[in-house]
C-alpha cells in the first residue's frame, strides 16, 4: 500500500514541479511536517517528560520544580531503590514467569488453531475474543476467594496465573493470525522424514514463527509488568509486592516525597521505553495484531 | 507483520530438515493405530490453553454469578458459609446511594474517553497519512503512553494536576487561561473530567494505531478519482475517507467501549474514586465492595452488570468485526 502511494505520489510531483524552484517548496513542506508531527510528539510526551524531570528534583515538595534538572539530584533514586528495589525484582520476576507460561499454553494452541482441522475452531476463537473482554475484577474477584483455598495469595506462580489472563488470549489471536500462513508442506516434508507432530512443531514451526513469538512474549512481559489489579488484590503483606502497587502505596492520600515516587515511575517505563526503542517493528506489529485478528 | 514472513528461508527454518541421526528413529507411518494417537496429539496442542481458559475465565464468570447470589462476606473466610440470598445483593446495589451516580459516572467516563481519543487519535492518524522525514519513527514513539503501567500514567498525572504546584495550573496561569489555580483532582466537579482527561491521553496511541491502519488501507485511487471530480480537502474526508473508513471505525469504538468500561488503574491512583465519591464507577464500585468492604456477593454483583454491559458491546463487536472482515 504505502509503496503504491510512494510511487503515485512520486509521479505526480514528478509531474507538476519539473522545476528547481517547486521541488525546493515540496521539501520545504515536508520539512514542515516533520516540525509539526515533533510538535505533536512533544506534547503527547509531555507527561512523561515532567515525569523525568520531577525524578531528577532534589526530595521534599519537588512539585514546583524547575522546567528542567539543572542541578540533577538522585535522592529520590536512591529511595526509591532501597523502599522499591525488592518490588522492581518481583515484578520482574512475575513478568518473565507470565512470558514462558504464556508461550508455552499459547503457541501450541495458536499452531493448533492455524493449522489442524477441527470443527469447533470458529467456536475456540469466538471464546478466546471474548475472553479479552472479561473485565480484569471479575477475574480477581473469583481469584482471591480461589487462592484464599489454595494458599495462592501472596505467592508468585499466583501472580504469575493471573497476569497471563492478560496476555494469554492476546497471545494465542497474535501467532495464531501469524501461523495460518504457514504452508503446510513445509511441517509435512519434516513429517515423511519421521518426526513427529510435537518434534515439528519444535523444530519447524516455533523457528518459522520466531518474529511473532518476540512479538507475544514483549506484549506479555508488558501487561504482566503494568499489571495493577491482581498486584492490588491477590497480595495481602508486603512479602511478594510488584512494583504497581508500590508505586500506589507511596501515592496514598497525600505524596509525601515526590521526587520518589517520580524517580519508581521512571524505573518502571524502563521496559516499556527501552522495548520502544529497541524492537519498535516487533511493538508496532503487537499493536496492530492484538485487536484486528 | 508482513516482515515475518521473510524469515521463512533462513537458515534455522531450513535446518530440521538436514538433521541426519534423526532418520535413525523409526519411520512413521500415517497408518490406522497410529492416526488415533497423532489425533491424540492434536488435542494435547490445545488442552493446556482450554483448562487455563476454563480455570480462569470460565470459572471466575460463573463464580461471580453464583457468588452474587451468596452472603459472601469475610465471615466465609472463617466459616466456609455462604448462604444463599437469591436477588438481595442486587436490591443492595440498586437501592445504593452510590449506584445511580456509579452509572452516570461510567457512562460519561466511557463517552467522554472515547470521543476525546477518537477525535484526536483521527486528527493524528489523518495527519500521519502525509508523506515525511521520521513518520515512522514518529508514530512508533507515540505509542510510549499507551504502554507504560497505567499506575504510573496516574502517579504522573497526579503530580501534573496537583492545585498548588502542578504544572499544568502553572501553565494555564502563567498564559493567562485561568485566574485561579483549578482544583483537578480535589474538586467533586472537575474531578471527573481530569480523570477522563487522562485516560483520553493514554488511549490516543491505540486509536492512531487503528486508525492509521485503516486510512492506510484506502486505495489511493479513489482519491485521484475524487480529485478529478473536485473532491479534495473536507469534502474528501466526507466522502472518501469517512465512508471507507467505517468498519475500522465501529471496531475501534467498540474496542473503546469495552476497554474503558473496565477502567480501575487511572481513577484508583488518580482520585481513589473520590472526592466526594465523584468518580465512583461500576469497576471501582465492584473493587471497594469486594476488596475494601469485603462484601463479595455485592462486589460481584456489581461486576455482574459490568459483564452484562461488556458483553452486549461484545456482540456489537463481533458483527462490527466480521463486517470489516467481508468488506
Amino acid at each position: 500500500m504505502t509503496t503504491a502511494t510512494a510511487t503515485a505520489a512520486h509521479t505526480l510531483g514528478a509531474r507538476s514541479a519539473p522545476t528547481p524552484r517547486r521541488h525546493r517548496h515540496a521539501a520545504a513542506t515536508r520539512g514542515m511536517y516533520t516540525a509539526l508531527g515533533v510538535l505533536f510528539l512533544g506534547i503527547m510526551l509531555f507527561p512523561i517528560y515532567w515525569m523525568i524531570n520531577a525524578s531528577l528534583q532534589p526530595s521534599g515538595n519537588t512539585l514546583t520544580a524547575d522546567f528542567f534538572p539543572w542541578n540533577p539530584d538522585f535522592g529520590g533514586y536512591e529511595k526509591a531503590i532501597a523502599d522499591q528495589g525488592a518490588n522492581l525484582v518481583t515484578s520482574l520476576i512475575v513478568s518473565l514467569g507470565t512470558v514462558v507460561l504464556s508461550l508455552a499454553i499459547a503457541a501450541p494452541a495458536a499452531y493448533a488453531l492455524a493449522q489442524f482441522r477441527f470443527r469447533w475452531i470458529n467456536g475456540a476463537l469466538l471464546a478466546i475474543l471474548i475472553s479479552q473482554m472479561i473485565p480484569g475484577i471479575v477475574i480477581a474477584n473469583a481469584l482471591y476467594t480461589a487462592y484464599n483455598d489454595l494458599g495462592l495469595l501472596n505467592s508468585i506462580p499466583g501472580l504469575i496465573l493471573a497476569d497471563a489472563t492478560h496476555a494469554i488470549p492476546f497471545a494465542i489471536l497474535i501467532l495464531r493470525a501469524f501461523m495460518v500462513g504457514i504452508p503446510p508442506s513445509i511441517v509435512e516434508a519434516a513429517r515423511v522424514d519421521g518426526a513427529g507432530l510435537v518434534r515439528a512443531f519444535v523444530s519447524i514451526v516455533v523457528p518459522i514463527s520466531r518474529n511473532s513469538i518476540i512479538t507475544a512474549a514483549l506484549f506479555a512481559f508488558l501487561f504482566s509488568w503494568s499489571d495493577f489489579l491482581f498486584a492490588l488484590t491477590l497480595t495481602t503483606t508486603d512479602e511478594v509486592r510488584p512494583v504497581t502497587l508500590g508505586i500506589y502505596q507511596y501515592l496514598g492520600t497525600q505524596v509525601a516525597n515526590w521526587s520518589a515516587v517520580m524517580a519508581t515511575a521512571v524505573l518502571s517505563s524502563i521496559p516499556a521505553i527501552v522495548l520502544l526503542v529497541l524492537a519498535q517493528k516487533y511493538i508496532a506489529a503487537g499493536a496492530l495484531g492484538g485487536s484486528i485478528k | 507483520m508482513s516482515t515475518t514472513m521473510s524469515s521463512t528461508g533462513t537458515p534455522d527454518a531450513g535446518q530440521p530438515q538436514t538433521d541426519e541421526p534423526r532418520r535413525s528413529t523409526p519411520p512413521a507411518h500415517p497408518r490406522r493405530g497410529r492416526f488415533s494417537r497423532e489425533a491424540v496429539t492434536k488435542v494435547m496442542f490445545v488442552v493446556p490453553a482450554a483448562i487455563y481458559l476454563v480455570l480462569f475465565f470460565g470459572y471466575p464468570v460463573v463464580k461471580n454469578v453464583t457468588m452474587s447470589l451468596q452472603e459472601y462476606t469475610t465471615r466465609t473466610f472463617f466459616t466456609g458459609e455462604a448462604p444463599w440470598v437469591g436477588l438481595a445483593n442486587y436490591a443492595t446495589v440498586v437501592g445504593s446511594q452510590l449506584f445511580g451516580p456509579a452509572m452516570l459516572n461510567t457512562a460519561l467516563f466511557t463517552i467522554g474517553s472515547i470521543l476525546g481519543q477518537f477525535v484526536i487519535g483521527l486528527a493524528l492518524a489523518s495527519f500521519f497519512k502525509r508523506r515525511f522525514p521520521l513518520n515512522g519513527f514518529l508514530r512508533s514513539m507515540l505509542l510510549l503512553p499507551w504502554l507504560l503501567p497505567l499506575i504510573v500514567a496516574s502517579a504522573t498525572w497526579r503530580s501534573i494536576l496537583d492545585q498548588d504546584s502542578g504544572i499544568l495550573n502553572r501553565f494555564l496561569e502563567g498564559v493567562g487561561l485561568i485566574q485561579e489555580p483549578v482544583p483537578w483532582l480535589t474538586s467533586p466537579s472537575v474531578a471527573l473530567i481530569a480523570v477522563i482527561l487522562v485516560n483520553i491521553w493514554v488511549g490516543i496511541p491505540f486509536n492512531v494505531t487503528l486508525l492509521y491502519s485503516g486510512l492506510q488501507d484506502i486505495p489511493e485511487e479513489l482519491y485521484e478519482a475524487g480529485a478529478m471530480d473536485g473532491a479534495t480537502g473536507w469534502k474528501a474526508f466526507w466522502h472518501i475517507t469517512w465512508p471507507n473508513l467505517r468498519p475500522v471505525v465501529s471496531v475501534v469504538l467498540v474496542l473503546g467501549v469495552v476497554y474503558t468500561i473496565k477502567v480501575l488503574d487511572i481513577i484508583l491512583g488518580l482520585t481513589n474514586g473520590g472526592p466526594a465519591n465523584s468518580t465512583q464507577t461500576l469497576s471501582i464500585r465492584s473493587y471497594q465492595e469486594s476488596f475494601v468492604n469485603f462484601e463479595f456477593g455485592v462486589g460481584a454483583a456489581y461486576s455482574n452488570i459490568l459483564i452484562l454491559i461488556s458483553l452486549l458491546f461484545a456482540i456489537i463487536y463481533l458483527r462490527a468485526n466480521r463486517r470489516a472482515v467481508d468488506e
